[in-house]
């Protein structure tokens, strides 16, 4: 920062920055407010769901002692992964020096606080005893550090939202005021993020894979697995939100950053589905007992067989979408990209979803087949929270290209003559 | 490698009076103090939600904010015990004891099971849940104890019946497995919890406090054996059902939203009796004792038959040791 110590340097913007930033934010054509309104829609379901579930307890999820994990976490695990993946923007932006990426850097950062928040919120929803998340704390509570790997991915995950908070916000109030970023404390903090969303995302990795009584999870190969689908969704994601931008915002986002997204959604598809081939292979080549949870998710057992069609279809997207991205002419042509896109989105949320955590349980450590299927509690509570990320991730980056086309800056807020740049 | 986690900051023999080091003193009036504030910021919340005239609810109330049972002291373990007495007394309508007793030195309980004597009768299952006041829901029932019916050809685990309905047993040509907590002394359900609700006892029992676990079933996950049962709802006992004499890591009462699981019945072993399953096993297929002891049952079992224990390879260390004639 400006060491300048005149007076209207030193005044305090932050309220008038939020101020203007949320006004922005919830202005919007008829268009806009319908979108919100449908979002909001799913908010008194949630509320009724979660009345329930924190009054009458987790009964009234599908879930049971052989299915303890289901829904909740397989959505935790995947937006851990959309999460990370604000670093196929910012690595680009700030490695690479990529122009039209550096331009919405900071729309990556607001992507991994919204899945960060979302990931928090479906924690709550899959803990037991939500009112006893104190017990985690420093000082209050006990915190089994360094042994259990909970512990680390609640540390990297905050850990990684202050470091996105603090990078968005920085980014943001600068240029409301309109002066320059101190390279010296922004880059620091954009470098460790990039570094961080790796480790998110490993760690997550290490919660499931480092268990040997869940075969299914006991691969070293799944870390780098769980990168490389997360590399897929996130940028699926951001290629949707980008199109978004162009088409209804004045944020005019270069081709150059969206066809940079979608290679690497390609390539990282190809690496998802090479990966995906050898754990089948070295699994089902021999079939031990090791290999059941798999044999249940692709081909079900003895009329156990929920998730079949799920893995089947999964595949399939992701294939499909892989084969079609390859194609240039594809790949750039911007109505059937998001189509694409939203396919191999909700393919990887399959595969690494209910896809990973249910044929963990299933069959039990002690070989028992069980039935599960999310309740109508579970699925309200799922909707709900994704639709109060999507309503955050909508608010956000609304108010950021406000902030970054200069409608929201300070100089439009304060008559002029009463401030001086630095 | 075998390891127990300690807690960092237990220190049993200091008294709450005593003058302790700067630092656990500035700790505990750092604790002391943000257990006043949370208390008292919450105290609107409370009489809202309880209605103040309500003495059981003030009672779970104080619950709420007691720490983990590992690090109270000796006046805040008695203060617990009382409040959990008096709340329990008043639900079930007849007098609830609460024992705290400790592991014993020179103890490390071990348990036995003769393959080719189980009959798998179940009553093992029966006489668990009898005494340890598992939650009786209709269809719901809470079982510690899982007995699998396998085929006397060679078979896989997920050949097993689960839920096997016999006019009589044994049925020929089958063979039971009954499976519960292996009390492992390399536990991976402790070494996952993040808030060491879960924990090794010194005699070698695997406990759960059952007001600290926050419902996070990561240990359920980790356990290799199935052991672990999880509160999906308010555990439904009646009064009737209810067994008074309880231990506070084991068979009191529990709450909705944690996890419970086989501790060697820890209210019956830890005042030298046998556990319910043991006792109740009309073949005399299951052994129990001290592991330290060498002239105890158990060890001469280890000593004279043929032994295995169960996933053995997955560095668990398990203290339950299946046999043979």
């Amino acid at each position: 920062m400006s060491t300048q110590a005149r007076p209207t340097q030193l005044r305090f913007t932050h309220p008038a920055f939020l101020t203007a930033f949320f006004r922005y934010a919830f202005r919007g054509s008829k268009q806009y407010y319908l979108w919100l309104g449908f979002l909001v829609s799913f908010i008194p379901p949630l509320l009724w769901g979660a009345h329930r579930q924190f009054t009458l307890g987790m009964a009234v999820t599908g879930l049971s002692d052989q299915v303890s994990w289901g829904i909740y976490i397989a959505n935790f695990v995947f937006l851990v992964g959309v999460a990370a993946a604000a670093v196929t923007i910012i690595f680009p932006a700030y490695v690479y020096q990529h122009k039209a990426l550096k331009k919405v850097a900071v729309l990556g950062e607001i992507l991994a606080i919204t899945a960060v928040c979302m990931c928090i919120l479906f924690i709550l929803f899959h803990m037991g005893r939500p009112d006893r998340l104190w017990h985690m704390l420093p000082a209050l509570g006990v915190f089994n550090f360094p042994s259990a790997m909970l512990t680390w991915d609640t540390l990297v995950l905050i850990i990684y939202f202050l470091l996105n908070l603090c990078a968005a916000y920085y980014y943001l109030y600068t240029k409301y005021r309109g002066g320059e970023l101190n390279k010296r404390f922004y880059l620091p903090l954009v470098f460790v993020s990039i570094f961080w969303a790796i480790t998110i995302h490993t760690v997550t990795a290490f919660l499931l894979n480092t268990l040997p009584a869940r075969p299914m999870w006991h691969h070293s190969i799944m870390p780098i697995r769980f990168i490389a689908t997360a590399f897929v969704a996130g940028p699926a994601l951001m290629i949707i939100v980008f199109l978004v931008i162009r088409n209804k915002t004045r944020l005019w986002i270069e081709n150059d950053a969206i066809d940079l997204l979608s290679t690497i959604v390609v390539a990282c598809l190809g690496l998802s589905l090479f990966l995906m081939l050898s754990e089948i292979v070295t699994e089902l080549y021999h079939a031990t007992e090791h290999s059941e949870g798999l044999r249940y998710l692709m081909f079900g057992h003895q009329g156990f067989n929920e998730l079949v069609p799920w893995f089947w279809f999964s595949l399939l997207a992701m294939l499909v979408g892989w084969f079609a991205l390859m194609f240039p002419r594809i790949r750039k042509n911007y109505s059937v990209l998001p189509v694409i896109c939203l396919a191999v989105f909700m393919a990887i949320w399959i595969e690494k979803g209910l896809g990973l955590i249910i044929p963990a349980s299933i069959p039990s450590p002690i070989g028992e087949y069980s039935h599960y299927s999310p309740s109508l509690v579970e699925v309200v509570n799922c909707l709900g929270s994704w639709a109060l990320g999507i309503f955050m991730l909508t608010i956000l980056t609304k108010g950021a290209t406000g902030v970054i086309t200069g409608a929201v800056q300070w100089e439009n807020s304060v008559p002029k003559g009463e401030h001086s740049h630095a | 490698m075998p390891e127990n986690i300690p807690l960092k900051e237990i220190d049993v023999t200091e008294k709450p009076e005593s003058p302790g080091s700067s630092a656990s003193l500035s700790r505990r009036k750092l604790l002391e103090f943000s257990a006043k504030v949370s208390t008292v910021s919450l105290l609107g919340a409370a009489t809202l939600l309880s209605g103040c005239d309500d003495s059981s609810a003030q009672v779970s109330w104080a619950e709420n904010f007691q720490k983990a049972y590992r690090l109270m002291s000796a006046d805040e373990v008695a203060a617990a015990i009382k409040r959990l007495e008096a709340r329990y007394s008043e639900h079930f309508s007849k007098a609830v004891s609460v024992d705290s007793s400790k592991a014993e030195p020179g103890v490390l309980f071990g348990a036995a099971l003769n393959l080719q004597k189980c009959i798998g009768c179940r009553r093992c299952v029966k006489a668990c849940t009898l005494e340890n006041n598992q939650s009786r829901t209709e269809g719901e029932e809470t079982e510690w104890i899982r007995v699998l019916k396998m085929e006397q050809e060679p078979t896989q685990q997920e050949d097993a019946e689960h839920y096997y309905q016999s006019e009589s047993v044994p049925q020929q040509n089958a063979h039971y497995m009954p499976i519960s907590c292996m009390q492992c002394e390399n536990p991976p359900c402790v070494k996952v919890c993040p808030v060491q609700a879960t924990y090794r006892e010194d005699d070698g029992i695997v406990v759960v406090d059952y007001n600290w676990c926050i419902g996070c079933r990561m240990c359920i996950q980790a356990c290799p054996y199935w052991a672990r049962r999880f509160n999906w709802r308010e555990p439904g006992l009646s009064s009737e059902q209810l067994n008074p004499n309880t231990h506070y890591l084991g068979n009191r009462p529990r709450m909705k939203g944690v996890v419970e699981k086989c501790t060697f019945c820890i209210q019956r072993v830890r005042k030298g009796r046998n556990p319910a399953c043991v006792e109740a096993c009309p073949v005399g297929a299951r052994k129990f004792g001290n592991l330290l002891d060498e002239n105890s049952e158990i060890r001469k079992v280890l000593a004279s038959k043929r032994v295995f224990r169960l996933k053995e390879e997955l560095n668990t260390e398990p203290k339950f040791f299946y046999f043979a004639d």
